[in-house]
């Protein structure tokens, strides 16, 4: 079969990264309202009524939201296999931590609700708490983690091997800036939360909500213009060096790698890239007035262009670079040299260009099905059909 | 055997893939039931069959749900325990499971919120597509995930790439009709329709038992074994076609099962019953079938199935060429673009028996280095432990034809004695329940024990796939899950139990009063009170 030659490998390359892009921000712009409802719970909600309200408003959609995680796993998996390789094992028990949260929270979202008993009840309610907030965190913390680099490196037939004992490789994830990539990503799934409780929800959950949440929209704000600074004058970048190939095999120590001052040096050489960190910036006030002006709808846009900035501004500052290596930078996983082959990346996209619009577009007509608040009455009414 | 990182990750992904597929066969199954059910409710219009999909719904959905959830850990655990795994097919194995996502997951996950939550916003024929569209997709889920596995078995359709380290696609088409992987589809589906039909029939046995949900229970029972009785036969025939499969792709995994340590000649006997000894390399008070194990391995009286011990001889000429593949790949690996032809056309020659070079890893870090002695060992090593494979498949396959007997039994009484079943049949029924997630876990162990020493069978040695993750590390996440899974075990079967003992809710009857109302809210969806229903 020679029909993946049509698109040449290095174009391909790009354009899978481009949809790496994509899936984290699908999963950001909707399992992310999840995880900030959740994380906001105990906040806007106080009584068992309120509390059904808000979780029914995600009630029906969290599931397929939840597959944009799931897809995210198998895209990298079949499209940057080094890459699936090191992180998860690199993170490892980072990764567990977050795969309890996703495996609880389902169960809790489904259980909840199917006892009269307060304390069952309570527990569940701390556990869509937990299951909400401490994955927002980490997700920022492993991309503070990736921004610096990690410390590992590949051996001659390309076995993974990390530094550090295994204490100080999951305590050695939480250092000051990485925190800070927490704080950003928390904040914002907060925010976003709080933007999609304001649609759905009416009363004190809406009113809470907005005020919550146009708070988060300000720590948002102000944590990613902090992380930005810090960038630019604490944090080491790198570059490759040399000749080398776009449409090579991939393998990562067909390349030479060194540190540079700063990632920064991307803004001078791709001006255009700007435009991501001011839709971020831009997106995260304008849902900080949205919420207190009370507007609904579009306060969920602009909460989702917010998102949108701040995503593709990591991936385009770091361009060719995926997941720099900090202790061996030669080992550093680059969108030229740790790609699946031609063949493989040309048959998912093919795929992925069947099936993504049929995603979109019933996703899409879930979401137009379910329109509308979600009301006391709704739940009281529904006891035993609604969560 | 000592205990180190590989059997403690081999531990844990063991553990959470059969808990995981706890679940997973009764959400292949009981989506299909239900969206039957439904059917028959939209096309006879009558309130007991919409009473009937709602009950088994529910029990749908607390199921589902933690299929889903432990589904999560199986997606990104090839990083993060196994990742020299990942490296190496992640350009042939990942693509599955990318689909999987794309092509079916996506589906099954999106409708079936719309199941629950839709039946007030939606048409009667809306919903119904919806819960079809929930089963499809769960159905294609396992497609994509058993040709994933099929190429683990036999890995068809890949070759290994000496500049990336890896091994790379060649052929999409031969990894999607991989033979292995379309039987082994039909083969899990079967088993998770055989486990629904089990499931609805043992639970309404319980009913008939007790006198409760007579209408309920009648009906679903008739379902459970129309169903059932396909399925039942399905999974068997399906499972002698994986058997005669394997006799291409996995000659030690059949002899193994076989417990046959000789070349038989043709037609080969089948071993009904006896006591395999591995040290002695022989199998204790044998009882043979004659013939039979020709006909289903080969489908012919004529040609042999080869024993263990001619192909432990076969596995150490074939190391022996392994050598001379990593050999000449040392040096093409060093030339890096200026390989010596004559190096690679060495280095094609024998390339489909890199992998058991790589088996002597385990005695020596350069497989070249090795004596002949390791060799022979090596060699020995690509034997299975043959006593539980043996012993596995054997209770699976009685367990198969047990469920044949008791649908074919039931599907007679519910066509033919006016759906009368006498009590000591609905005591089996019920006491029933475990056994086809007993069968369906000791199919899984057979393909994958059987598998080893490999995890890509001839290709990828286990011990070779490992992360490079300290004991610590493992040991805390395997706890972890152990004390995570068995909660939510718990609080999933006592939940199942509650709702079982529950029985459905009362419904209203469909009044046209109802349906003028019905009407009335679709048509005007967004004023609407939205999920008022009548009451459940």
């Amino acid at each position: 079969m020679i029909l993946h030659t049509l698109i040449d490998y290095d174009i391909l390359r790009v354009i899978w990264w481009g949809l790496l892009g994509v899936l984290l921000i699908g999963f950001a712009l909707t399992d992310g309202f999840d995880m900030g409802v959740g994380a906001l719970l105990p906040f806007v909600a106080k009584t068992d009524v309120e509390r059904r309200v808000a979780i029914n408003t995600v009630g029906p959609v969290w599931e397929g939201n939840q597959v944009w995680f799931i897809l995210g796993g198998g895209a990298i998996f079949a499209a940057w296999p080094p890459l699936y390789a090191v992180s998860f094992s690199g993170f490892y028990l980072a990764m567990f931590v977050i795969l309890a949260a996703f495996i609880v929270r389902p169960v809790a979202f489904k259980y909840r609700s199917k006892r009269d008993d307060t304390r069952w009840r309570t527990s569940w309610d701390w556990a869509l708490f937990a299951s909400g907030a401490i994955p927002a965190l980490l997700f920022g913390v492993a991309v503070g983690n990736v921004i610096q680099g990690v410390p590992f490196h590949f051996t001659d037939d390309l076995h993974t091997i990390y530094e550090g004992a295994w204490y100080t490789k999951f305590i050695g994830l939480l250092d000051p800036f990485s925190l800070l990539a927490g704080v950003v990503s928390l904040s914002m799934l907060v925010m976003h939360g709080g933007a999609w409780l304001t649609l759905k929800a009416e009363g004190e959950v809406q009113d809470r909500a907005r005020r919550f949440g146009s708070i988060a929209a300000l720590v948002a704000v102000a944590a990613y213009v902090l992380a930005g600074v810090w960038m630019a004058v604490g944090i080491e970048g790198y570059r490759i060096v040399g000749d080398y190939l776009t449409a090579g095999p991939s393998n990562p120590l067909h390349f030479e790698v060194e540190k540079t001052a700063s990632w920064f040096t991307a803004y001078s050489d791709r001006p255009w890239i700007a435009i991501a960190p001011i839709m971020g910036i831009a997106g995260g006030l304008l849902t900080f007035l949205g919420l207190r002006a009370g507007r609904e709808v579009s306060t969920l846009l602009v909460s989702k262009m917010a998102i949108l900035g701040v995503i593709s501004s990591v991936g385009l500052t770091m361009f060719p670079f995926i997941m720099p290596s900090s202790s061996d930078p030669q080992s550093s996983l680059t969108v030229w040299n740790s790609s699946s082959s031609h063949m493989t990346l040309f048959i998912m996209l093919v795929v992925t260009v069947i099936f993504m619009p049929m995603i979109l577009a019933y996703t899409a007509w879930v979401y137009k099905v379910l329109w509308g608040k979600v009301t006391e009455a709704d739940v009281t009414d529904n006891s035993h059909s609604v969560y | 055997m000592e205990f180190g990182i590989v059997e403690l990750s081999r531990l844990q992904f063991a553990m959470t893939a059969m808990y995981h597929f706890l679940f997973v066969p009764l959400t292949l199954g009981l989506s299909i039931v239900v969206a039957i059910m439904e059917t028959v409710y939209v096309m006879t219009n009558r309130p007991i069959w919409r009473q009937m999909t709602k009950f088994w719904g529910t029990l749908f959905g607390i199921n589902f749900v933690l299929g889903v959830a432990t589904g999560i850990t199986m997606e990104f655990q090839f990083g993060m325990n196994w990742s020299y795994y990942s490296h190496y097919v992640g350009d042939i194995f990942g693509a599955p499971l990318a689909i999987e996502g794309l092509m079916a997951f996506f589906l099954e996950a999106t409708f079936v919120g719309l199941f629950f939550f839709g039946w007030d916003k939606l048409s009667k024929v809306a919903h119904l597509t919806v819960a079809w569209l929930v089963a499809i997709g769960s159905n294609f889920s396992a497609l994509w995930i058993l040709i994933a596995n099929g190429w683990m078995q036999n890995p068809v359709g890949a070759q290994f790439n000496p500049m990336t380290m890896r091994m790379e696609m060649t052929d999409f088409y031969e990894v999607l009709f991989n033979e292995v992987a379309q039987a082994k589809f039909v083969h899990t589906v079967s088993a998770g329709y055989v486990t629904a039909s089990v499931f609805v029939l043992g639970v309404s046995a319980w009913y008939l038992l007790r006198g409760r949900h007579i209408e309920l229970a009648r009906r679903s029972i008739t379902v459970a074994a129309a169903f059932g009785l396909a399925s039942a036969f399905s999974v068997v025939l399906l499972g002698d076609e994986s058997g005669y499969s394997a006799t291409h792709s996995q000659k030690m995994k059949l002899a193994a099962i076989e417990g046959m340590w000789e070349t038989e000649p043709a037609p080969a006997s089948f071993t009904a019953f006896g006591f395999p000894d591995q040290e002695a390399r022989t199998t204790h008070y044998a009882i043979h079938i004659p013939y039979v194990m020709g006909l289903i391995g080969t489908r012919s009286l004529t040609t042999s199935i080869p024993g263990i011990e001619e192909l432990e001889n076969q596995a150490e000429t074939r190391i022996k060429s392994g050598l001379i593949a990593y050999d000449a790949l040392m040096h093409i690996r060093e030339a890096r673009d200026n390989a010596d032809p004559s190096e690679t056309a060495r280095f094609e020659a024998h390339s489909a028996d890199l992998g058991f070079a790589f088996l002597l890893r385990k005695y020596v870090d350069d497989p070249r280095q090795a004596t002949p002695e390791q060799i022979v060992q090596a060699a020995n090593d690509t034997i299975p432990t043959v006593w539980p494979l043996f012993w596995a498949f054997r209770i699976m396959v009685a367990l198969g034809f047990g469920f044949i007997a008791t649908m074919l039994y039931f599907f007679y009484r519910a066509s033919f004695k006016g759906m009368n079943f006498p009590r000591p049949a609905l005591h089996l029924a019920v006491w029933m329940i475990p056994a086809p997630w007993i069968a369906a876990e000791l199919g899984w162990f057979v393909a994958e024990f059987g598998r080893q020493p490999w995890t890509v069978d001839g290709v990828l040695p286990t011990a070779m796939s490992v992360s490079a993750l300290s004991m610590t590390e493992v040991a805390l996440t395997l706890a972890g899950f152990v004390i995570f899974y068995t909660v939510l075990f718990i609080i999933e079967m006592g939940l199942m139990l509650k709702y079982i003992r529950k029985g459905p809710f009362q419904d209203v009857e469909e009044t046209d009063a109802w349906v003028i109302r019905h009407t009335e809210r679709l048509a005007g969806r967004r004023n609407a009170d939205a999920i008022a229903m009548p009451a459940e």
